[in-house]
């Protein structure tokens, strides 16, 4: 009779791998089913957007910077611009009502970024009707970018200095109409998965990390949050007058996925409420950029009609502007965490270091401490619930 | 517009880390110190102990290259006090914090801090990576994000934007312009003698 042996199994998952997020490859060391160590490899979709950076002028940055966490890309190119403004000092200049339509585009952003997630978290368990009903509410939040900006996925919209353009005409009552509606169909999909039992089981004590691990791992946001620190850029650092708006920082202690799976469902109600505040703050008419011609271009009826006008657009477009000698890192609360961009500039019209702290990097890092000792079925709940995003993590 | 000030946080690493040089940098978003590499590990170990500071989390770690000045490099470190949020013992006031630690062109080594921010494993690979800066006593410093047989530091000002470079792999998947041309001229020919060929069937 032959002796029994056992030995451990390495095996490759991805970068192919429909619930690994695009192209996340994992080399796994296997135990049976128990996942003994675990490698992610990255990189397959570094495109050196940080180096095609340096060689754009400020404003032209703002296409880049939205393409890295395609899922987020407006609360992105925030980041971006409230970094740069600060190095311009125009935060002063700013009106409100650019601030507000501003808060209002950022909590669209990560209901949209949540839906996302939530529909493709609850397919990979086996959840496929969420899915569905996940996509159909994106569908209308993608329809609301279309209208702001003739762009679904990367309207661009937000401007260093303010807005591209003024918000359109019946925009504030489809966003109404949107956030009146959507807490209804909150309650929908937790109806099909909060008291779930096959949803309980697969989410529950899976995927586990402690408080102290969290931090020193450099994660934050939802996962964070998740574990019992309630640390919200938005109300710890705030920003975009964030300290004017009333909502809270929902927690929990479990640190499982089932408790990010609460943190980020009750963190999308938190959104509606804030975005329902913007929208009743934000005033029909008034200025959308900071009105500072050096900056932002002049308005088009002034452009066809004024010299000045028409020379200070070509230059804008042709040199841009330049930006003062420093470095700023003004972070956003993302829909993955704190999410910045750190800016270098020279004092000349482009800048010399463009980069992106990336929560998905981060917690793509802390993915073996989260899995291993688990199942290999778990794995799949993990990479799930710490919604990442590829395309933020190899940038 | 948000405090500046480093000097409390300057007074209580001095008392901390003597003999090392701590300066306040100018800044217009968060305070700034350097560094020396030197006391770096010392620092940043009493920035994260030191009841009064208590920067627990290391946010992200990043390089800067300045060529053509001296010294060339600077490797950029964002913390964060977190306040209450995550407090030992009494909080600290919430509050960010950069490091900067310059390096030169000709040495760029600093010591990595994934002993005490494991966290900083993978942003210092990516430094490594990208920036070719060398963090000495890391547990796993090999590329991250470019392939492992890739040469060069991308992000060094001296790499080039646009290079022509081959393909890699093990069959050729693109064609020079010659062979492209060479193709093309081969299939016309090949189609010039089927037309003469059939030529009389045609007619």
């Amino acid at each position: 009779m032959p002796e029994t042996r056992t030995e451990t199994m390495t095996v490759n998952m991805g970068p192919q791998h429909p619930s690994t997020h695009g192209v996340l490859r994992l080399v796994l060391e296997l135990d049976g089913e128990t996942i003994v160590g675990l490698d992610p490899t990255i990189g397959f979709l570094h495109t050196g957007i940080e180096k095609t950076a340096e060689q754009k002028k400020w404003q032209q940055v703002i296409p880049l910077v939205e393409r890295m966490d395609y899922l987020g890309p407006q609360s992105n190119s925030l980041a971006f611009c409230l970094s740069v403004e600060r190095l311009l000092g125009l935060e002063d200049q700013m009106p409100e009502r650019v601030t507000y339509i501003r808060v209002l585009i950022a909590e669209l952003q990560r209901l949209s970024s949540h839906l996302v997630w939530l529909g493709t978290h609850g397919m990979e368990i086996g959840a496929i009707s969420v899915m569905m009903y996940c996509f159909r509410e994106r569908e209308q939040l993608l329809n609301l970018n279309e209208m702001l900006a003739g762009f679904r996925m990367f309207p661009s919209y937000l401007r260093i200095g303010g807005l591209r353009e003024d918000l359109p005409r019946g925009f504030h009552e489809a966003v109404k109409a949107f956030l009146d509606k959507f807490p209804g169909k909150l309650d929908e999909y937790e109806k099909l998965l909060t008291k779930n039992n096959v949803w309980l089981k697969r989410t529950k004590g899976v995927g586990r990390l402690s408080r102290e691990d969290t931090i020193a791992m450099g994660l934050v946001g939802p996962i964070a949050r998740a574990v019992g620190v309630p640390y919200d850029v938005r109300k710890t650092f705030p920003y975009l007058k964030y300290d004017t708006f009333e909502f809270s920082v929902p927690t929990a202690t479990e640190g499982d996925v089932f408790a990010r799976y609460t943190v980020k469902v009750a963190e999308m109600r938190q959104s509606v409420k804030i975005a329902l505040q913007a929208l009743e703050r934000i005033t029909p008419t008034g200025r959308y950029d900071c009105g500072d011609y050096r900056i932002v271009p002049p308005p088009k009826d002034r452009v066809y009609t004024e010299m000045e006008a028409l020379i200070q657009h070509f230059l804008l477009y042709s040199q841009g502007f330049n930006v003062p000698k420093g470095e700023a890192y003004v972070p956003v609360e993302g829909p993955r965490g704190e999410h910045g961009f750190y800016v270098v500039s020279d004092g000349a019209n482009r800048p010399i270091r463009v980069k992106s702290r990336a929560p998905s990097f981060m917690a793509c890092q802390a993915l073996g401490k989260m899995v291993v000792g688990g199942l290999v079925a778990d794995l799949i709940a993990v990479i799930g619930s710490t919604d990442v995003v590829m395309g933020d993590v190899d940038r | 517009m948000p405090d500046t000030d480093a000097s409390a946080v300057i007074e209580v690493l001095r008392a901390a880390v003597p003999g090392a040089r701590i300066e306040a940098l100018p800044s217009v978003d968060m305070p700034a110190v350097l560094i020396d590499r030197e006391h770096l590990l010392e620092a940043m170990t009493a920035l994260r102990d030191e009841p009064a500071l208590q920067f627990a989390l290391l946010a992200d770690v990043t390089a800067i290259d300045r060529l053509p000045a001296s010294p060339r490099f600077e490797v950029v470190y964002h913390l964060v006090c977190l306040g209450a949020a995550y407090a030992t013992g009494p909080a600290a006031p919430a509050r960010r914090l950069r490091v900067k630690v310059p390096l030169a062109g000709d040495d760029p080594r600093v010591t990595s801090l994934v002993s005490i921010y494991p966290g900083a494993n993978w942003p210092e690979r990516e430094v490594f990576d990208l920036f070719g800066i060398i963090f000495e006593q890391h547990p796993d410093l090999r590329r991250i994000l470019t392939p492992e047989d890739w040469t060069g530091a991308p992000l060094r000002k001296d790499y080039p934007v646009q290079i022509r470079k081959t393909a890699q792999s093990w069959e050729p998947i693109q064609l020079s312009v010659e062979e492209f041309a060479e193709n093309i001229k081969r299939q016309r020919a090949a189609s010039e003698t089927l037309a003469r060929e059939t030529k009389p069937l045609a007619e």
